[in-house]
């Protein structure tokens, strides 16, 4: 192999050699050789890249990506961002940006790599860990060993697998049992402008929460575009016993950008755990959400909101797997889309054969705001219990006629009466986040973003 | 004096169906008029013309409002302009809160007539009365628009979003339908609070009950998309009688 032991070039596509992720892999193990992780994790990282190896990239004849084209990312050469770039933000800049003023912690990630200076956090009282996944793992890191890479490593998912092999850093939350993390913990990842065409970053979270204990975590991903970067992120939750967690993911990348996420999620006895996804970003998003129901009568909701526009593509992959009986999951989705946009949704609901009073719900409503907007939904059921309730409900339409006509009647001018009612839509979504402050700032987010899209005004004058 | 509403001879229709058939009525400032006729004979289509719903074509005539060409303004234009529709069916709308809907509303239409736009708190003081007035339950406008409200309550609202929005012309699509004898007179009692001389209303019903409450001046017989009568408060009592037929079989006499 071609590594050298001179200093590591950021993009390591330096050769003539066409940078693929085997090619880059090798770069990578002179790497991970100075970052001094525990044994057990480059086997880890191997497996994944032999199983990307296996899948490789995605295409339109695999059933679970018939209406998501990764061509743009499989295309581009591949060049993740192995070693922090030079440039990064300035703490000015980032608070520039969303939920900046909410208080509590925030690990700051700059192109797949932690930011200390950007971050802020103090040591946690009753043991709880809040600190990067790459120093969580210099520092032994033996407690992570049964988690890490434990919900990933099966993974029939490509970028999983490669995420498994690159990933560069990440948070590491650890919640101790019966402990209380009064506010939300925030993770930020920044894409930066600039950079060469297919970088990437690839990040891995994992979130720990013990019995009973209570945590919420918010990821925003944001970008300042210019090249087509791929965000590949997946987080790992494990929620104990009776454990109660709120977890969201925000994605407003640059309309550039690539946004790969997926989240898994492995919930237990009689915990209370509800994530969000609000995908507004990016020219092409997917999210795959896996979540296994694995103890008795526990409670999960999956709450999403897409709002896309011009040629867009926000993509969300559901896999709930009721493995326990006496489990409630509640899937909400609700897409906004105009343009040529385009949404995709898949719900695929997996009841276990002992997974008796199963009660799993699913809905996907979508507003389509122009005539060339498209959304693929399709529900999955796969049912091997015969004493449960599952219910799936999917709907693509218009804004109601009848509704605009009421409020423009009353005085409210047509724009502003389209909007109140696409606030409306996406806040049956916005009103589940159970976290106030991010809750409203969420809200007014899309308010003025509906104000300011193409959304309220496409089509409206008749 | 201008008349608050002028119809010469309006023909239109929906999907390429005919429904009115050349409609004349003129509506003086402190008129109440009353719009009596049997199922499907267009009172709701001329109740949608009239608030500018999409989807109406407009054969031919036209319809003066305040000496301005009604028909060329968009709905909300037409709102500001001070002219209310009570719906005959208000619509549900979820996710949007009644207080901020109605508040949103007067504001457009203060703006429309020079006045300050009022904030929440001064809004919650100009509605208390008519809250009253309507016996309505507070609660309802902190739910959202007319979701969850039985038949009464939705009729009520519209009476009470009336109340509010204090219109020049009035039209009433069978308020009165869906309503007990108690409500009847609530929603009549707020209908008579806003006649004055200067205002008009255009009430559809069915029932000569309602016009016990809300005495009209004119009541207009329409029927297969035409007016085919016109009287007194009496020929409500008449109509009450002798129902649609006898006024059907002159009218089939004179061709
Ligand atoms: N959108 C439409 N498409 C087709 N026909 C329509 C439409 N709207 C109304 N009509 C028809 O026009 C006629 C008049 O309807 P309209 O609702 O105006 O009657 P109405 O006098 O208000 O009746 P009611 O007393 O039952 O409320 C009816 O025959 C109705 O079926
Ligand atoms: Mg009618």
């Amino acid at each position: 192999m071609s590594a050298s032991n001179q200093s590591l070039p950021t993009h390591p596509a330096v050769s003539d050699e066409r940078p693929t992720p085997e090619f880059c892999f090798s770069v990578w193990e002179q790497a991970l050789r100075e970052r001094s992780e525990p044994k057990w994790v480059y086997p880890l990282r191997k497996a994944g890249l032999a199983r990307f190896a296996e899948l490789g990239y995605p295409t339109l004849q695999h059933e679970d990506w018939r209406f998501t084209n990764v061509e743009g990312i499989a295309s581009r050469p591949f060049r993740p961002a192995l070693t922090p770039a030079g440039a990064t933000l300035t703490p000015g800049e980032l608070d520039q940006l969303v939920f900046a003023r909410l208080g509590g912690d925030r690990l700051v990630f700059v192109d797949g790599h932690f930011s200390p200076a950007l971050s802020h956090f103090g040591p946690k009282p009753g043991g709880v860990e809040l600190t990067s996944l790459g120093a969580a793992l210099k520092n032994g890191g033996a407690t992570l060993q049964a988690s890490l890479a434990r919900q990933s490593r099966v993974a029939t998912n490509a970028f999983t697998a490669l995420n498994d092999a690159f990933f560069t850093d990440g948070a590491c939350i650890v919640v101790p049992p019966d402990t209380v993390v009064p506010e939300p913990v925030r993770l930020v990842f920044v894409g930066s402008a600039g950079g060469g065409q297919g970088r990437s970053a690839h990040l891995r979270n994992l979130i720990l929460v013990g019995a009973h204990a209570q945590v919420t975590v918010l990821e925003t991903y944001v970008s300042f575009g210019g090249t087509a970067m791929l965000t590949n992120t997946v987080t790992e939750l494990e929620a104990g016993e009776g454990a109660v967690v709120e977890h969201l993911r925000f994605q407003d990348e640059s309309e550039d950008a690539f946004h790969l996420g997926a989240l898994y999620a492995t919930i237990g006895r009689l915990a209370n755990v509800v994530t969000h996804s609000f995908a507004l970003g990016s020219q092409l998003s997917r999210q795959s959400l896996h979540t296994v129901l694995d103890g008795e009568g526990l409670e999960a909701t999956l709450n999403g909101l897409y709002l896309t526009t011009g040629n867009r593509l926000a993509d969300h992959h559901m896999v709930v797997e009721h493995a326990k009986p006496h489990c409630a999951s509640h899937e909400y989705f609700n897409g906004i889309l105009a343009g040529k946009s385009r949404g995709v949704f898949h719900g695929r609901i997996l009841v276990r054969p002992n997974a008796q009073k199963t009660d799993a719900k699913q809905t996907n409503k979508n507003i389509l705001l122009s005539p060339t907007a498209t959304v693929n939904t399709k529900p999955q059921l796969e049912i091997y219990a015969d004493d449960v309730k599952c219910t799936h409900g999917a709907t693509i339409g218009q804004l109601n006629p009848e509704s605009v006509f009421y409020l423009r009647a009353r005085g409210i001018p047509l724009e502003t009466a389209r909007r109140m009612l696409i606030h409306a839509f996406a806040g049956e979504i916005i009103d589940r986040v159970r976290c106030t402050p991010i809750r409203q700032e969420l809200d007014q987010l899309v308010w003025d973003r509906l104000e300011a899209d193409e959304h309220v005004h496409v089509g409206a004058r008749k | 004096m201008q008349p608050i509403l002028e119809i010469r001879n309006l023909q239109a229709g929906v999907e390429g169906r005919h429904i009115l058939k050349g409609i004349s009525l003129t509506i003086q400032p402190g008129e109440i008029h009353a719009v009596m006729g049997p199922n499907g004979s267009g009172k709701s289509t001329l109740a949608a013309v009239l608030a500018g719903r999409e989807g109406y074509d407009i054969v031919s005539g036209e319809v003066r409002y305040l000496g301005q060409d009604l028909l060329e303004l968009d709905p909300e234009e037409r709102a500001r302009a001070g002219l209310f529709l009570a719906f005959q069916y208000p619509v549900e709308i979820p996710g949007v809160n009644s207080t901020y809907f109605l508040k949103a509303a007067l504001n457009e239409i203060r703006k429309h007539r020079g006045l300050s736009e009022m904030d929440a708190i001064e809004f919650l003081g100009f509605v208390k009365d008519k809250i009253k007035l309507l016996e309505l339950n507070e609660d309802l406008l902190k739910r959202p628009v007319n979701v969850g409200f039985s038949g009464g309550e939705k009729k009520r609202n519209e009476i009470f979003q009336m109340a509010v929005l204090e219109p020049r012309l009035a039209v009433l699509d069978e308020t009165d339908s869906g309503l007990d004898i108690d409500a009847l007179r609530v929603v009549s009692n707020g209908v008579n609070k806003l006649r004055s001389p200067q205002n008009a209303a255009l009430v559809i019903t069915h029932y000569q009950r309602l016009l016990n409450y809300i005495v009209p001046d004119f009541v207009h017989v329409l029927m297969d998309g035409r007016i085919v009568r016109s009287g007194g408060k009496e020929l409500a009592l008449e109509l009450e009688e002798r129902g649609y037929d006898w006024i059907a079989r002159e009218q089939r006499l004179a061709a």
